[in-house]
């Protein structure tokens, strides 16, 4: 990013050299970003706000996993599972009379320690050997939702309250849009201000040089582990805002696709970008949407007769959802955040761009 | 001087690999305020002595003294903080953060906002903090030259400029003793004579102590107070430039065994 400043735009101080949006035309356009989304509920219907709340829990939950394996440059393969025991424990909480906008948090914070618990492993394994210790983590946790029926509700099912301030109930698609919508702005906020203090350079030292990293003063095994712990606070959120806006948790959800789910949305949005992560998510909500869109347009087509494909356009969706992770990590490694920069650098340089 | 505790102490330092003897029987004592020099043929244990200092490596036998205080089996990260700052020989900078923020990590253990007041920033004095130790950062950045790349990330930087960065990085950790391996190797006469410049300057304006290790002879004998030579692990000589340029064993180490006329 460094020479993409606009001419004239001389820093003065370090406080103004050291702003998560560079620029004045950055920050008045995030301003109105946030100002159409808040009018969204008003015009849009049902349906594409409740793609819009997925993007928004799915890329709280993003974030986190990014923060673990973009940031610190550690894997894990059990993200999903800890989504998921952010679900149940919020929905829990709720249960027992706790107001549902603090059992939000409260279920992350419970998460947390589980990712902690769980992340122990990886203060002393990494690459694939730390990989399957979190496939452990996801087999153990799936396997915990099926026999722990206090926690899950069993295969039954757990209903959940709805999220409710001060006897108003955010339980329409319009409300609970604005739910989301604040807790993305909070979580967003808070990686990025992380990013770029003591603790958030540790991460990203961790995973450039581990071992200058150490002679620098960092503590190798504390900052693996609360790097579990922290993108598991984030997928233990994003849980909870799932389990508020069903209305109701399922067990089965949580499988191991669904974490590789989470892992191709990192990967798609762009490895070590707070802001792909939300790229990644809404790609991998919106795709596939998308691609039925278009599979209900071929169906009956000529091209359907002419092909015989009958039954398996239903199959496209996964085709075409496997198939973007594949042209993606050959085409564009970097991710959605990397595109977005060069898309930005192209029209700042514009027409001089040699 | 003499009867001063020394800044670090190593009492007869040993390093075995398996059978490998790396070190055998070291010992030596830098003073405050010195910079000493370890020189040596490749593979004589030069590496391996400095990183038995860094915490990289424990001593199979022998005890190494930071300021009186045992640190052999102390961990690396927490010799940071008493004071110990090194440079890598093949560098070894974070690729990926700008230059700024690699240099920022050298002041970890004297920044205190943990991960929530990170978080926080506004509220709960990271930013303040942030703010400060920029200050103090650039001081650093100035003294080395390298403002012109403080927001490149460290990977794109030419081979000069990122072992300039890494000394940056060692600085910032505010050492009292700070090891250097090799700053000079591969550089340019133009880039020698400027890292020359910086050591000495860090030497007696900013009042570290430099252990360092070094192939360049001119530059070793110019600027070292005092000399230690390793050969096969073990110390052959140690003494002033002068007494170890002169001394007998060095010359057969470096040249090879001198024939009887």
């Amino acid at each position: 990013m460094s020479g993409m400043t606009p001419a004239g735009d001389f820093r003065s101080s370090y406080r103004a050299d050291t702003t998560i949006f560079p620029t004045r035309g950055s920050r008045v356009a995030l301003l109105i970003g946030i100002a159409i989304l808040c009018t969204c509920p008003l015009m849009l219907g049902r349906y594409e706000l409740g793609l819009l709340i997925t993007i928004g829990f799915m890329g709280i939950a993003a974030l986190g996993l990014n923060i673990l394996v973009g940031f610190t440059g550690q894997i894990s393969i059990g993200h999903a599972a800890f989504f998921g025991f952010g679900a149940f424990a919020s929905a829990l909480l709720a249960e027992h009379h706790v107001p549902v906008p603090i059992a939000i948090w409260g279920a992350g914070l419970m998460t947390a320690v589980v990712g902690l618990v769980f992340g122990a492993p990886a203060a002393r394994l990494k690459g694939l050997y730390l990989a399957i210790a979190t496939l452990a983590a996801q087999f153990i946790l799936e396997d915990f939702f099926a026999r722990a029926r206090w926690f899950t509700g069993g295969v039954a099912g757990r209903i959940t309250e709805p999220y409710t301030v001060f006897g108003v109930s955010f339980d329409r698609e319009e409300t609970y849009f604005y739910v989301v919508l604040a807790h993305v702005v909070l979580m967003f906020l808070a990686a990025a201000n992380l990013m770029r203090t003591r603790d958030g350079r540790a991460l990203v030292a961790v995973r450039d040089h581990y071992l200058s990293a150490e002679i620098m003063g960092i503590n190798l095994a504390y900052y693996r582990t609360l790097s579990f712990a922290i993108s598991s606070f984030f997928a233990g959120v994003g849980g909870a805002l799932y389990a508020h806006y069903l209305l109701f948790v399922s067990v089965e959800a949580f499988n191991i696709l669904f974490s590789i789910q989470f892992l191709a949305m990192v990967i798609i949005g762009g490895l070590g970008s707070v802001m792909g992560s939300l790229m990644g998510a809404a790609f991998m909500v919106l795709l596939p949407e998308l691609v039925q869109v278009g599979a209900d347009l071929l169906a009956g087509s000529a091209i359907d007769r002419a092909l015989k494909l009958g039954a398996s356009i239903s199959f496209l969706r996964e085709m075409v959802v496997g198939a973007a992770i594949i042209l993606f990590l050959i085409f564009e490694p970097d991710g959605l955040a990397h595109r977005w920069r060069l898309v930005k650098a192209y029209w700042k340089l514009y027409p001089y761009s040699h | 001087m003499a009867d001063e505790t020394p800044l670090l102490r190593a009492q007869s330092v040993s390093l075995r690999f398996g059978g490998v003897r790396a070190l055998t029987d070291v010992s030596f004592a830098v003073a405050q305020g010195e910079i000493f020099s370890i020189i040596g043929p490749n593979g004589a244990g030069k590496t391996s002595m400095v990183n038995c200092v860094s915490g990289r490596y424990r001593p199979t036998e022998g005890r190494i003294l930071f300021e009186g205080r045992d640190i052999t089996a102390l961990r690396p990260n927490r010799r940071a903080g008493l004071g110990i700052g090194r440079t890598f020989q093949n560098l070894a900078l974070f690729a990926h953060m700008s230059v700024l923020d690699n240099i920022m990590v050298g002041r970890h253990h004297l920044l205190r906002a943990g991960f929530l007041r990170g978080m926080a920033y506004w509220i709960g004095g990271a930013q303040r903090e942030e703010l400060e130790h920029r200050r103090a950062v650039e001081e650093i950045i100035d003294f080395l030259e390298i403002q012109h790349v403080r927001k490149a990330p460290a990977g794109t930087l030419s081979y000069g400029l990122r072992k300039r960065v890494e000394l940056a990085r060692a600085v910032a950790l505010r050492p009292k003793l700070i090891l250097l391996d090799e700053p000079m190797a591969g550089m340019n006469l133009e880039e020698k004579e400027d890292m020359a410049r910086f050591i000495t300057d860090l030497n007696e304006e900013w009042g570290m102590t430099v252990l360092m290790i070094e192939h360049d002879m001119g530059v070793v004998m110019d600027i070292s107070h005092r000399v230690m030579v390793l050969d096969f692990g073990r110390k052959l000589v140690e003494g002033t430039p002068e007494v170890v340029m002169a001394d007998e064993h060095v010359k057969r180490a470096y040249l090879g065994e001198v024939e009887a006329a």
